[in-house]
């Protein structure tokens, strides 16, 4: 099973990092594939779960929207219910009990919508460390609300102005902070791409979300699902969802990328859809590039999903077949962000919302005998400026 | 043609000599300006030169890299155009090697076999990608080699003995020790912690040592002269070239007057 121990997955993958990072990423290799079997590091990531995240969270029936969708019954899986509201503090909980153990004084983060920031920020204000988040000057201005929130929890948010200012350069800033603090600095990446150990520390942090669906599933409805479905961004909530099931064949699983403007349009953050492979961020994997290998900058009304790459995991399982991915556009997300507000009162982020879309084309296909799930990956309150700017409302 | 390098090392050592590698970005602020100074550069006493290829992430580059990779991406610089521009270069230099310096992505969307092939016969001796360290080198390694190019791989201070010997091990023409943990063009360096790191990666491996990051000036570059093989400087000149918009005849200038003093520095060292 994927990857090789030098993180390839496939012909994806690996650690294309300079010289000062092959140390500290080593190390981190190291310490990774020490605890992730020791016992007392895998009870207090469960704790850390249990009491701090507040999972398990529900595996919710959407009645109402499923009867409207018309086919196929619809379940939620509620990562926004946990604390900090998405799927994000899984994995930053994991990469700090990591990061305390291997005497780490300085925690380093990039994030797009925020949330991997707040999240970040989050577990540095419980245990006490240092936390330094790059942010893209212009995801700074779409993302006020979670900017204040991060420096209410004590962290210092750099703005990033180089490049095209948003996720992609805040990897780079962070990157380069790294290689300049590579003694006392953990950097806690936020999503399953990066050099060998993240792309497998981060799905297997996240991979509670699939193991919950497998138990709340049968718990439900006396079997696993026909169909799991998850946005992907870098692709951290759909490879913890997906990842428990790969090996389960009548379990179909799809992956939705932003379709942006639409994928004929070009402008998109749709790598896997309509990207190629590269090397970017210290892997291999599909990438938004043009034809001499630059990387292009990306358009989606979701700032969580603004990124031009992608997993490496998820390049093989397209490659192989395993996940279906597909992209869904601003306007489809958009409405079907509405349609669950509307009809289940629930707030979904929009990066979620695109996920949904999905489940609402995938729905009608299907027999009402059939089950889908959706990860709800956060909740949408952190887009309201958007939604309202959108409608043309001030706050 | 990878005999260039080493021709070059061969005939420093022998005279006593110590090398001065300067490193600009391709295509910043054009192609037309770069291939006037790299003659320049010769005239004042480069011995080897290394071509930046811009990219859109230049991961492990400081601001003032960052902004010449910008720079040059806006005029429209490709790898394809780059080598081309060896190839010009070629037609009145065939003796300066070449090193074109870079990230991985624009190489992988070439393609292995034909950046290898294409590189080998514009005039290039050697390749350094700045993030791909020896371990993911496989095929493209082999069809470096298999042209004629070498393989120039970076240390670090923090790079451990059996890494430096693997990497050692892998490398031709030259090994690039990068004097600093940091990005380019951050903070200065501490000459003694060098000559010992140099000392270190001497007693391992026979390949040369260049020394590059945070040498800025004639004392900087005759410092790090006295205990390395050869000197590469990068920030300090594509500073220059960044503070003379499309001034070709001042980038020369500055650039050349500032590359000459670094070689009286680094020619005061001779015996």
């Amino acid at each position: 099973m994927a990857p090789d121990d030098r993180g390839h997955f496939g012909k994806y993958g690996g650690s294309f990092i300079a010289e000062t990072l092959m140390e500290p990423v080593l190390e981190l290799q190291e310490a990774y594939d020490r605890y992730r079997l020791d016992n007392e590091f895998r009870a207090e990531f469960e704790w850390e779960l249990k009491n701090f995240v507040g999972r398990p969270n529900p595996l919710y029936h959407a009645k109402r929207w499923s009867d409207d969708c018309g086919g196929a019954q619809i379940y939620l899986k509620r990562e926004d219910l946990n604390h900090t509201g998405a799927h994000k503090i899984n994995n930053t909980v994991g990469q700090i009990l990591l990061a305390r153990r291997m005497g780490k004084k300085r925690i380093i983060a990039e994030t797009g919508a925020g949330q991997h920031g707040v999240a970040t920020a989050t577990v540095c204000a419980r245990y006490g460390l240092e936390c330094i988040v790059y942010m893209g000057e212009e995801d700074i201005h779409r993302q006020a609300p979670n900017v204040f929130r991060m420096k209410l929890l004590g962290a210092t948010v750099v703005p990033v102005t180089s490049g095209s200012k948003t996720l992609k350069d805040a990897l780079n800033e962070a990157m380069r902070d790294w290689v300049g603090h590579v003694d006392d600095t953990f950097y806690i990446i936020g999503t399953a791409a990066g050099p060998h150990p993240y792309p497998t520390m981060v799905r297997d942090f996240n991979s509670v979300i699939g193991r919950e669906i497998r138990e709340q599933s049968v718990e439900h409805t006396g079997r696993l699902p026909d169909a799991i479905i998850a946005c992907v961004g870098g692709g951290s909530n759909a490879i913890g969802s997906f990842h428990p099931f790969l090996d389960d064949s009548e379990v179909a699983l799809y992956g939705v990328e932003a379709g942006g403007d639409g994928v004929d349009t070009g402008r998109h953050a749709a790598p896997l859809t309509a990207g190629k492979p590269g090397v970017l961020h210290g892997n291999r994997t599909y990438l938004m590039e043009d034809e001499a290998g630059q990387i292009i900058e990306t358009h989606s009304v979701s700032a969580g999903l603004d990124y031009p790459g992608v997993g490496p995991e998820h390049a093989w399982l397209k490659d192989i077949g395993r996940v279906n991915y597909t992209a869904i556009t601003d306007t489809e997300a958009l409405a079907s962000c509405h349609k669950v507000t509307r009809t289940e009162g629930i707030i979904p982020a929009l990066e979620s919302a695109h996920a949904l879309a999905y489940a609402e084309k995938l729905a009608p296909t299907l027999t009402a005998d059939k089950n889908i799930v959706v990860t709800l990956s956060g909740r949408g309150d952190k887009d309201i400026n958007t939604l309202a700017e959108l409608e043309g409302i001030t706050l | 043609m990878t005999q260039r390098i080493e021709a070059c090392f061969a005939k420093a050592a022998a005279d006593g000599r110590k090398l001065l590698i300067p490193y600009v970005t391709a295509g910043d602020p054009s192609l037309d300006v770069t291939l006037a100074l790299m003659h320049q550069m010769v005239t004042d006493g480069a011995d080897i030169i290394e071509l930046g290829v811009p990219f859109s992430d230049p991961m492990a580059d400081g601001p003032v890299i960052q902004a010449a990779c910008e720079r040059a991406l806006h005029a429209g610089t490709t790898l394809s155009s780059i080598l081309e521009l060896v190839e010009r270069f070629r037609q009145s230099n065939a003796d300066t090697p070449i090193v074109l310096m870079g990230y991985m992505n624009p190489v992988e969307i070439m393609g292995h076999e034909a950046f290898a092939q294409r590189a080998s016969a514009a005039g290039v001796d050697g390749v350094l990608i700045v993030d791909l360290p020896p371990e993911e080198g496989g095929e493209l390694l082999d069809l470096l080699k298999a042209h004629g190019l070498d393989t120039i791989f970076l240390l670090s201070p923090n790079t451990p003995e059996y890494r430096v010997k693997k990497v050692c091990d892998l490398v031709s023409g030259y090994v690039y020790y990068v004097s600093l943990k940091g990005v380019t063009g951050a903070a200065t360096l501490d000459t003694a912690e060098v000559a010992e790191r140099v000392a270190a990666i001497k007693s391992l491996s026979s390949v040369p040592v260049a020394v590059g990051f945070g040498i800025r000036d004639a004392e900087s570059a005759k410092a790090v002269g006295s205990v390395a093989d050869a000197v590469v400087v990068g920030s300090a000149f594509v500073t220059l070239v960044g503070e003379h918009g499309a001034d070709q005849a001042s980038i020369l200038s500055t650039v050349g007057g500032l590359l000459a003093s670094m070689r009286q520095g680094l020619d005061s060292l001779k015996a």
